[in-house]
Order: C-alpha cells, then structure tokens, then sequence
C-alpha cells in the first residue's frame, strides 16, 4: 500500500511554512563567504581580456612585489599541481573530443575569462590590487563567436584536435527503414522552423565563492563551496588534484541559489585547494559579479532546426530535428550531455509514430562555457516542439489548443512507452489543458481578440501556451550507463532514531532554496508518526552525509525524498523486530500507525517509538542477533524518470507602436504527482515561470564580434525586477507517478520549462494577423517593433 | 581615518581606510554577516541597510559618509527573539527560498512600508524594482509586504 492510499498523519499535503526561514531571515545564516578564517589567504585571478589569443610571456615581478601580496603564480608554473585535466563527466560519444582543460591556461587563452594568473594575498584587496600590475603579452588569433560559422573550421580553436566539432549525437528512430523521409515526402502539412536559444547568464544572487581550509598534519583539508554538488565535487577534487578521497570533506554552506551553475567543478575549486595544500593556510576566493558573468557557466545556446510532418487532420506523422549546440571553449562537467537530456522531449506530449530523426552537432567556440542552466536541454526542446505546433496550427488554420488535443497521449495510454524506448510513468494532459484554459478563459480571449485585433489597433491581444513533459528525477542508474553519463543516478538517506526519540534525518541532497529540511522532515514525520519538530535534517557536508548524489535535474524529492521514505521503512522494519520481541508476538501480527505498533485487534497490547528507540539503544533486551541502535540507510536507484507535466497559458497585449509588451495573465497548470508541501510547490513554479519569462522578453548574453562579452553586470543583463513581470496564477492536477511509493515527480525545472514558449506564442498569436510568424527572443520592445515593420514591409 | 556609527543600537568606533566601503565595514570590520554582496554595480540590493532610518544601498556609500549615523542591519531586526512583522511576513508567504537577497528585500520593503504604509501590488512592484531576487519570481516576495502592510 502506498502512502498515497493510506495517509496515516497527513502532514504530506499540507502547507508547512519552512525551518529553513528564520535563519536566512535574521541574518544567522552563512553563505561560504561569510565564514570567518583567520589568517586566509585571498585569491585573485588575472582573466584574459581576448577570446583568442596564444600567450607569449607573462611578467609577475611587479604584483609578487606588491604590498600583502604572498604569491603569484602563473598556469605553467602550477602544471605540476594537477594529476589530470578538469572533469568532463558526460562523454557522449566514444569519439567525442575533449580538449585538455586546466584551472589556469597555461599557453592559450580561449575566452574571455579564462584564467591566466593566481595571485595570493593577505587580503581581498591587496590581491585584486596586484591584478593590475601583472603584464601578459598576447598575440591575439581571430574569435569564434557563432556556433555556425564555427562549424566550417575555418578557425580552429583546439588546433589538437583539428576541428571545431565535439561530437554529433543522434537519435534515429524509425519503424521501417526511410519512413521519417517518406512521412515528411507523403505529409499534408509540414513545417520547417529554426529557432535560437540565446546563451543566458544564470546570475545567482550569490556569486560563487570557495574557502579551502588544510589540517596542518596529515594531509586532510576541507573545501567550503558555494556548490550544488559537494558529493560529486568531492570525488572529482580528488582526482583531479591526487589527493586520496577519503582525505577530502566537502561542505557547502548555505548557497544563494544555484540554477545549474554550481552544478560544476570549477577552476577556483581546484585552485584554492592546491594553493592551501602549498601554502599550508586556508585560501578563500570570492567572484565579483562581473566575474561570474564570464567565469561561471552560461546556459541555452542552441540553433535549432525543427522539422514536422502531418497529415490532413493535424496528427504529427513524423519529427526531425537538428541541433547545433554551443559548448563554448571547453566542456565543463556535463556541457555535451545538455542538448542530450532534451533529445527525447522534440515529440513534446504527443503520440507519435516510431518516426523521429534527432541529430546533435557539439560545437566549440571561443566564448564561456555552457553548461546545465535550470530545464538543461528540455526548455530547448519544449520551445522548440511547441512553438513549431503553433506554426503547423497556423498554416492548417486551425485553432492550437485544438491541434494540441487531436494529438495529446491519451490518459488511457498511461503508462506509455514512447517511441524513444522510455516509459511515461503517468499523466492526463488534456485534463491539463482543459483546466489553463479555463483558467485563463481561453474562449473568452479569443473572442474578445475577435473584436480587438482588427486592422489599425494600436494594442492586439495574444494567447499563447505550451503543454509539456518534465523528464526529470535523474535519474535509473542504467539509462544513465546508456546514455555514457559518468556515475549513476540513485540518491542515499539515512535515518537515525536517538535514544530519546529525536529523529536525525542525512540526506545526499544538497539544497540551496528548495526546502528540503522542511520536506524531508515531513516525509519522515508521516513515516515514522514522529512530530515534525523532533525530526532534524542534515545535508550538504561530505562528513556529515558521506553519500550523495546531491540537487539538480529535478531529482531531489524523486529520488532522494523517496530513499528518506525508503530509509524510514527499515528503521520502521527493524524497530517492529523490537516491539514483537517486547510484547511477545510475531512480528507479522503488529500494525504500526501514528507512532505506535499494536497487536493487529488487540489495540491495547502496543508500543510505542519512543519506547523502542530506548530500547534499542540500551540494548539490554533486544532479540537475539540483533544490532544495538536504531538507524538505517538506504540507496534508492529510480525505476524510471519522472515524467512531471502540465500546461501554461500566457495573455497579452502587444503595442504595435512601440512594441512593449504587457502581460495580462499568466496562468501555470502543473502536475507533479503528489505534492508534499504545496507551499514550496507553488514557490518553485513562480520561479521557474519567471525565469522563462526572462529568456523570452529580457535576457540575453550579448557578445560582440571578437568575443568580449557586452552583458557583464546587471546593469546590462537584465535580470528582472518585480516592476517587470506579473503575478502568476498556479493551479495543479495530481496524477501521482505509479513508480515510487510517495507518487511525487519533480517540480524544479518545470515552470521554466513551459514559460518561453508560452509567452512567444502569445506574442506571434497576436501579431500573426499582421504576418508576424516569428520572435526571436529575447522579445524586447525593439525587436518585436521590427518583427512588426519588417512584416509589413512583406505584405 | 576614525568613524564613530551606532549599529543596530551600539556605537561603533573603528579605524578604517578611506576606501571601505559600509558594506564592507559591516561584513568584514563587524562580522555583520547578514547584509549579503550580488554585485558590483548597486544593482541587486542585496546590501540594503537602513541609515538613519531610511533603506540604502550599502555598497554605494563608504563607510565614512555613514560617519555619526545610525545603521540598522538584518541583524537589528528582531526584538527579544521574536522577528519584525517584515520578516514574518515574508515567512508566513513563503517570501524567500535561498535567501541571499531576503535581508536586503526585507530591508528594502520595511522602507517602502515607512513610505506608503497602504501599497497597491503595483506599488509594491515599482518600490522593489531595485532588489533583485532569482528564485521567487517576486510573487510571494509581493504577497509577503502586501500582508505586512495589512498587519
């Protein structure tokens, strides 16, 4: 029986304000740069102003003779530090090439912002101080800017490798051989659409920042990050720098919002470990936001060529797609394997025949590196699929939401093997879409712009939406092995019961905003009929939580909230050996509800928790064979991904004069299964939403045509403010996943997902009477303005 | 050079450069710890303080010119344990997931409170413009200082 079918406590479900808040609220809380390490030395590093350029002579006299300045060194002279390149942990192919990626370059520079000299200094300005004096000569090659134009080889970046490309990737599925070329020769209607994902800056509000702090004997240290990832960076460090694992502790801090970008084992990480290690003393770094603009990865960044075929009544017979992804100048933690986890999603919600052609080019150019940015590959795909549906919808003249429905996967259909071979655990889009478009009175806008597009109106009305999958939870360890990810997928949680009956909940999650304490300790209170308040959460240090597979993707509740559950049920499991030993029963014969195993129809024969966790650690009357203590672990490997769906609608009204954009409504209908704190549901979904949002009307990371970055402080990317975007409406359905006892999916990436899309269809939909038929984005007024002028000059 | 600023209620006498900037004498000179950095162009208000009763960016301002001032930081907030109306507004709401901006937000909407106690959402809107937040979407962060403002 699930916990679905059988809520004993119902703490799940409800609206539990977080545990998380005071301390963030009043100031107590600390972020890594906030921890106090007497006698550090700050790091500062030297970044190239070219995106190209062969690096003739360095001169570090003058900064080593800086006031507070310990030490300079340049990426040659710290070579020797490394056992081996920065880790690329997604080598999607066998033949994908991978150039030798060091924490400083050494002998090249391939963007702006690749590090070219360390300083070390007694304090964060004397070492930013010595920047200036520190005199590199380069000589500057020809930057490779568009992903493209790259593709000719025309300037080869990693002259070693001898061209551009990384890697093509494909997923040619087909039912008989040629059947995606004949659907498309035999189709009734086709569209041919190319889309670009501009690169994004993730901007954090928290820069990163990194404190690496070495015992003075044995050769232990300790790295304090701002990382999504302190597990997985563990391991990575420890390789990379050739120190044994088990003398590694990772500790993240609390961490000011992540969205993919710390999902990375950065240069600064390494840096700052090696030069403790050396130095003997703790080092801290701390990226100034300009810094992070060029330093921290960067999201998007796909051209992509999207291809449907239909027949007469709409239904997709067939998609093709390629995809020319900009890795930037070297591939970080999981750059290749992005565009990959949206390879399956071009189908969006759609039944569709065994007849998909997926190709992926991985291309190398002279600008940051990309890497995941919250969606990683699936708001790509998402925009792409439904924007190309709108674009099929408008050529058949026919209503979206209309040739949405004739072609949804039926909820009868569920679970559903698609035509990639994966499972769709559950889902029931129609009822989805039904309930946006009430929501946002589908009917009645449609009416309304009936009236209020006419030729000459100086505001047209727009309704735009998007129905999506979510493929998150990552992830089955063996579709990960399929897929030539380089670890698995599972998550670990251990659950410790003290003698007292307070509950110590380790998690290998390492949140950073999302809550976890809040909902793990209402998983466990509902598990184990313990109050809340006695459950405590630890999480995100290595020392503490040794296994873990840490917060992205979506995975923290689908897989690491269910091996909390996992984990309650063998303490549950061992603690029922106890209380059938107590009361002189067969274990078989106790049911355990609110805390309390009983005799099954003698309620009265029972004991409770708090009376077995005693037991079990005095240990003075236990079965015999029977470890002393209370505690379990538990690893949990996912069955399949959870497929989290739903739909967005967006209304708004262009002004054809000036081309702003005002959004009436935006309404998200999401479904993640069971929900655990609804709270925390809505919270994630506004976010994402406006994120999204973001992509389509304001962000973009602009750059010139020698690669220097024109978007580098938030006066110029523009991140937006409350002033700029609306409130959002949230409403869900519950269709809970049949594959983990808790029913839930994720919800992190979800409203991202589904959010550009929606909004630039809104957009085209009111502009299409006009002739507008695309957007690129972002929509600022001035492009929309010339979308609108250059339509009419077609006419 | 010598400042002499009351922080959240106590008088501080320090010697600083004449560089130091007040968020820096906060964090660093204080171990005031709270007031978050995001940027380096007075753009995200994560750094948001009051002086002297009114919200400032604290990055914008060194600590010299706050020379004879009254500082009020996150910190100084609660009273006897029990946290300003603000910040369990922001609580109640769910005004905040990693929290990096929620001390200079929170600072930033009690000043906008001080100045129109009755806020349209609107209002709320254009009175925040200069604190940037990446995880809420604003939506609760709005919710939190509308109910603030009805307490």
């Amino acid at each position: 029986m699930t916990m679905t079918e059988n809520r004993q406590n119902t703490v799940i479900g409800t609206r539990q304000l977080r545990r998380e808040d005071p301390a963030l609220l009043t100031g107590e809380a600390k972020f890594t740069n906030d921890l106090n390490l007497p006698g550090a030395l700050h790091l500062s590093i030297l970044r190239s102003p070219h995106a190209h350029a062969k690096i003739v002579s360095i001169d570090t006299a003058a900064a080593k003779a800086s006031p507070g300045v310990i030490a300079v060194y340049t990426g040659a002279e710290l070579q020797s530090q490394w056992a081996g390149p920065m880790p690329c942990a997604w080598p999607v192919t066998p033949d994908m090439k991978n150039p030798p990626h060091f924490p400083l370059a050494a002998s090249k520079v391939c963007y702006v912002g690749d590090g070219v000299v360390a300083v070390l200094a007694t304090s964060e300005s004397a070492s930013r101080d010595a920047l200036d004096l520190i005199d590199v000569e380069y000589k500057v090659l020809k930057a490779v800017v568009d992903v493209e134009e790259a593709l000719s080889d025309a300037n080869i970046i990693h002259e070693d490798l001898g061209t551009n490309k990384s890697y093509t990737w494909n997923l040619k599925i087909e039912a008989t051989e040629g059947c995606v070329e004949n659907a498309f020769q035999k189709a009734a209607f086709k569209v041919s659409e190319r889309y670009v994902q501009q690169r994004l800056l993730p901007m954090a509000m928290e820069p990163r920042a990194v404190a690496a702090v070495p015992q003075p004997f044995g050769g232990d240290i300790t790295l304090y990050s701002s990382t999504q990832i302190p597990h997985i960076l563990k391991v990575m460090a420890a390789l990379t720098l050739g120190i044994p694992e088990h003398q590694v502790r990772v500790v993240a801090p609390s961490v000011g919002g992540g969205f993919g970008s710390k999902l990375d084992v950065y240069a600064e990480e390494l840096l700052c470990m090696a030069l403790a290690r050396m130095h003997n003393l703790p080092v801290r770094w701390v990226e100034e936001r300009s810094e992070n603009s060029m330093a921290t990865i960067h999201g998007r960044g796909q051209v992509q060529y999207v291809e449907l075929a239909a027949d007469k009544s709409g239904k997709l017979t067939a998609v093709r797609v390629r995809i020319k992804a900009d890795m930037g100048a070297y591939l970080q933690l999981v750059t290749p394997g992005v565009p990959i986890l949206g390879a399956f999603l071009y189908a969006g919600v759609y039944d569709i025949p065994l007849a998909y052609d997926f190709s992926c080019d991985g291309i190398f150019t002279t600008l940051t590196p990309t890497d995941a940015y919250r969606g990683a590959g699936r708001p790509e795909a998402t925009y792409a699929i439904e924007c190309a549906m709108d674009a099929l919808a408008r050529q058949m003249k026919i209503d979206p939401l209309e040739l949405r429905k004739r072609n949804f996967i039926q909820k009868e259909q569920f679970p559903y093997t698609a035509f990639s071979g994966l499972t769709y655990d559950s889902g029931d889009h129609l009822q989805a879409a039904e309930k946006a478009a009430g929501l946002a009175d589908y009917v009645g806008i449609r009416t309304k712009q009936a009236k209020q597009n006419v030729a000459g109106a100086k505001k047209r009305l727009g309704i735009g939406m998007t129905s999506y999958f979510e493929m998150c939870g990552l992830a089955p360890s063996r579709v990960l092995a399929s897929l030539d990810y380089g670890a698995g997928g599972w998550e670990a949680a251990t659950v410790r019961i003290l003698p007292t009956c307070k509950v110590q909940v380790v998690t290998g999650t390492s949140p950073h905003g999302q809550g976890h304490e809040t909902s793990w300790a209402m998983i466990a209170s509902e598990k184990l009929g313990i109050p809340q308040e006695d459950i405590d959460v630890l999480h995100s240090d290595t020392a503490i939580s040794p296994l873990g597979l840490d917060t992205y993707g979506s995975r923290s509740l689908a897989v690491g909230g269910v091996a909390v559950a996992g984990a309650c049920d063998k303490v549950i499991d061992k603690a029922r050996l106890i209380a059938a030993h107590q009361l002189e029963c067969s274990a078989d014969d106790l049911e355990f509800a609110g805390g309390v195993f009983s005799v099954k129809g003698s309620p009265d024969r029972a004991v409770p928790m708090a009376a077995i966790a005693f037991a079990a650690f005095t240990a003075h009357n236990l079965p015999d064979g029977l470890e002393p203590n209370l505690e379990a672990q538990y690893s949990y490997d996912p069955p399949n991904f959870s497929w989290p769906f739903g739909t967005h609608m967006c209304v708004l009204e262009v002004d054809t004069e000036t081309g702003k954009i005002e959004i009436l409504k935006y309404v998200a209908v999401d479904d993640c299964g069971v929900q655990i704190n609804p709270l925390i549901v809505d919270g994630q979904v506004h976010g994402g939403v406006i994120q999204g949002l973001a992509q389509a009307l304001f962000e973009e990371a602009v750059y010139d045509s020698d690669g220097n970055l024109k978007t580098t402080t938030l006066a110029e990317y523009l991140v937006p403010a409350a002033s700029d975007v609306p409130s959002i409406t949230t409403a869900h359905t519950v269709t809970p996943s049949p594959t983990n006892q808790l029913g839930v999916k994720g919800i992190g990436e979800a409203g991202t997902i589904g959010a550009a899309s929606t909004v630039i269809n809104a957009i085209i939909d009111a502009l299409s009477g006009l002739g507008v038929t695309e957007m690129p984005m972002p929509a600022s007024p001035q492009t929309v303005w010339r979308a609108i002028q250059s339509a009419a000059q077609a006419k | 050079m010598k400042v002499s600023i009351t922080v959240n209620g106590t008088r501080q006498e320090k010697d600083v450069e004449p560089r130091t900037l007040l968020v820096h004498f906060l964090r660093d000179r204080l171990q005031l710890t709270g007031t978050n950095i995001g940027c380096d162009t007075s753009s995200c208000g994560a750094c948001t303080i009051h002086l002297d009763g009114e919200a400032v960016k604290s990055c914008t301002m060194l600590a010299a010119q706050a020379d004879g001032g009254k500082v009020t930081t996150i910190e100084g907030l609660s009273k006897d344990g029990v946290m300003h109306p603000m910040q369990q507004a922001f609580m109640e709401n769910h005004g905040l997931q990693c929290g990096y901006c929620t001390p200079g937000m929170v600072m930033a909407s009690i000043g906008l409170l001080k100045e129109n106690p009755n806020p349209t959402e609107e209002e709320v809107r254009l009175g925040l413009e200069g604190n940037l937040c990446r995880c809420t979407g604003y939506h609760n962060i709005v919710k939190s200082v509308l109910a603030a403002a009805k307490k």
